[in-house]
């Protein structure tokens, strides 16, 4: 065995075993982990320098990079600093909010399929919107603002019924799943009386994208997700006994529904942040994690890495999206669905034995 | 209100220093760390399964609660753990009530493998077992070289060490199960408690693990509570024996003075014959079946 190989050998003295196994083991964990986070953010840096130079005004890789750094002119600073860096701000921070959210709602519940999307959070933040710019004719940040509230309230009414003496997690999926059929019927009823120009740019927030959120958006994206992402990380040490289920939790002093009841707020308040702004980008809070505790694979919710992995996700769907399909632009949402149907699909065909019986 | 336990306030903390102390110095036996339940009453929505029920659980010794199923006592071990929450009644550790303890407090001085516990995919022995670890480690606590001693120790004990490395899914049933009570055992308490831990074993893996566990109590004085369906095999591993009935304790106290033909009827409902255990001298009880009613031998 490697580990008992590598350690250091030390004489046993009575009664201290030799700690190297253990430790080895988690040296090797740290080793895999860096291994993978990096690689994410080198590819990160490269998708996102791609996303500077591509667009009607192509850019060498050195001008962009040039531009970003405020130097060249003007009009290379104005494409790169307007025009396509806001872009990728909000694929990379969208991402993120929906990968870390995924990945929460899937180890609090315990279910690889727990996601805003089909648990109907992010259906209830397209209602929202919808909801504001067929019906109540709103514009700008008060149709956020409606993505934000219907986000909140599929949240609570799911919440509202499945808690029974505490939460349960097949209950809290099962009542999600309907409350995404609720979503949907009232959408495409909502879609099928409205006028076809409108249902054209209503249709966007069924599906999603990173364009055109730029400037205080932005920056309240970018803090909400600060925020949230702190909390994450607090509650997160609460996420490895928790994957044991309640039973081990509870006996190893975890406050069980309390637990849940934060995990879930945060994951509900990052999905209903990123969903005001850029409406549901499918599948990415449910597959992000899914690679992410594929890469790390120790049995952990693998956040740090679901944040990469999202933002990597949403950035390269959005490139692809905006130049690499022949000629077609297509909003962020319809890549990412294009690359999460079929990877949900295999998930199901290949581990459907061993993690989701 | 649903946790009759967290109702309490969480003021009175026992000494920290000295309870951590105890526990890890596990091999000294303290003073009294009785687990003992006052008038305890259990159920689920509102139907009672057990009702004002007393009880005392030897420290330092290896106690088996036997009885029929739905007697109630798994019901009554989640209780004393705290994983379900109490109707009525009170459960004290050393005289002190259990309700008043932190979740964190208690699980630094009495860990608990439930029943039918899943690994999560990917987790390798080493790290399930320094899961056990957490009540013991701060908010942003890393694992200090406390932790580690305790895991291999723990590893050690349950002869699980050469698998360290291994993924837990890969495992038999009873080398997993050999993990899950390392994992307890990295917890370091005085007490542990075990929800039918043989379950789906085999009788040899049975045995097995049954000698570990009063091994682990011969050598740590780890006191021992399991719940047990092989009467047999509880009659012979425990020092204590306590035999429920509809929420009741039927009989408890030395596997041979408890485990009578009598006892047996009465918890049962079974007609058999108590004998010597050829091999422990414990009682061996053998069921009369419908064509032996008539006890020919």
């Amino acid at each position: 065995m490697t580990a008992l190989a590598d350690a250091p050998r030390s004489p046993d003295t009575a009664g201290t075993p030799d700690p190297g196994p253990v430790e080895g083991l988690r040296a090797r964990r740290r080793r895999r982990l860096a291994v993978v986070l990096t690689t994410l953010a080198v590819l990160l840096v490269a998708v996102a320098t791609l996303a500077l130079t591509l667009g009607e005004a192509s850019l060498a890789p050195g001008r962009a990079l040039a531009a970003l750094f405020g130097a060249g002119d003007a009009g290379d600073v104005f494409v790169v600093h307007r025009l396509r860096l806001p872009r990728i701000e909000t694929a990379v921070l969208a991402g993120a909010a929906f990968a870390l959210a995924g990945a929460l709602f899937q180890t609090t519940l315990r279910n690889p399929l727990a996601s805003p999307d089909i648990l109907g959070i992010a259906s209830g933040a397209s209602l929202g919107a919808v909801w504001a710019l067929l019906v109540a004719g709103l514009t700008g940040l008060a149709v956020s603002g409606a993505a934000f509230a219907g986000a909140v309230t599929v949240a609570l009414l799911i919440w509202l019924f499945a808690w029974r003496k505490g939460l349960h997690s097949i209950r809290f999926v099962l009542v999600g799943v309907g409350f995404a059929y609720l979503c949907s019927s009232l959408l495409a009823w909502l879609l099928a009386r409205a006028d076809v120009r409108e249902a054209q740019s209503a249709l966007l927030w069924t599906v999603g994208s990173v364009a055109d959120v730029r400037g205080a958006e932005l920056v309240t994206l970018a803090v909400a997700v600060a925020v949230l992402g702190t909390g994450v990380a607090v509650a997160s040490r609460w996420q490895a006994p928790l994957a044991l289920g309640d039973d081990n939790a509870r006996a190893l002093g975890v406050p069980v529904d309390a637990a849940r009841v934060v995990s879930l707020l945060l994951a509900v308040g990052l999905v209903a942040v990123a969903t005001s702004f850029v409406g549901p980008l499918a599948f990415v809070a449910l597959v992000a994690p899914a690679i992410a505790r594929r890469l790390v694979d120790d049995g952990g919710a693998a956040l740090t890495v679901s944040v990469l992995t999202g933002a990597l996700l949403v950035l390269a769907a959005d490139v692809v999206g905006q130049h690499l399909l022949f000629g077609i632009q297509a909003p962020t949402g319809i890549v990412t669905g294009m690359i999460g149907a079929p990877y949900l699909l295999w998930l199901l065909a290949t581990d459907g034995r061993k993690s989701l019986a | 209100m649903t946790d009759v336990h967290r109702a309490a306030p969480p003021a009175a903390r026992p000494d920290a220093a000295a309870s951590g102390a105890a526990a890890f110095g596990a091999a000294a036996r303290p003073a009294d760390v009785t687990l003992r339940a006052h008038g305890v009453s259990l159920g689920y929505d509102g139907r009672r399964v057990i009702s004002e029920l007393d009880l005392g659980l030897p420290a330092g010794s290896v106690t088996a609660i036997v009885g029929p199923n739905a007697c109630g006592k798994s019901t009554l071990l989640r209780g004393l753990a705290r994983l379900h929450p109490l109707d009525g009644g009170r459960v004290t550790l050393g005289g002190q009530d259990v309700g008043a303890l932190s979740r964190k407090e208690l699980a630094k001085r009495v860990g608990v493998l439930p029943q039918s516990s899943i690994a999560p995919d990917g987790v390798r022995v080493a790290e399930l077992v320094a899961r056990g670890r957490y009540p013991h480690q701060g908010w942003f606590g890393r694992h200090s070289s406390t932790d580690d001693t305790a895991v291999l120790r723990a590893l050690d004990a349950t002869g699980v060490a050469d698998l360290a490395d291994r993924p837990v899914a890969e495992l038999s049933g009873g080398q997993r199960q050999r993990v899950w009570i390392a994992m307890v055992l990295a917890q370091e308490t005085d007490i542990v408690l075990l929800d039918e831990p043989t379950t789906y074993l085999d009788l040899a893996h049975q045995v097995d693990l049954l000698e570990l566990l009063r091994e682990l109590n011969r050598t740590r004085g780890t006191t021992v509570v399991m719940v047990l369906h092989e009467l047999n095999l509880a009659a012979r591993y425990a020092d204590h024996l306590v035999v429920m009935s509809s929420g009741q304790v039927v009989a408890e106290g030395r596997p041979g003075d408890v485990l009578t033909e009598a006892t047996v009827h009465a918890a049962f409902g079974l007609r058999a014959r108590v004998v010597p255990d050829p091999v422990s001298g414990t009682p061996l009880v053998v069921p009369l079946g419908r064509a032996h009613t008539d006890g020919a031998t």
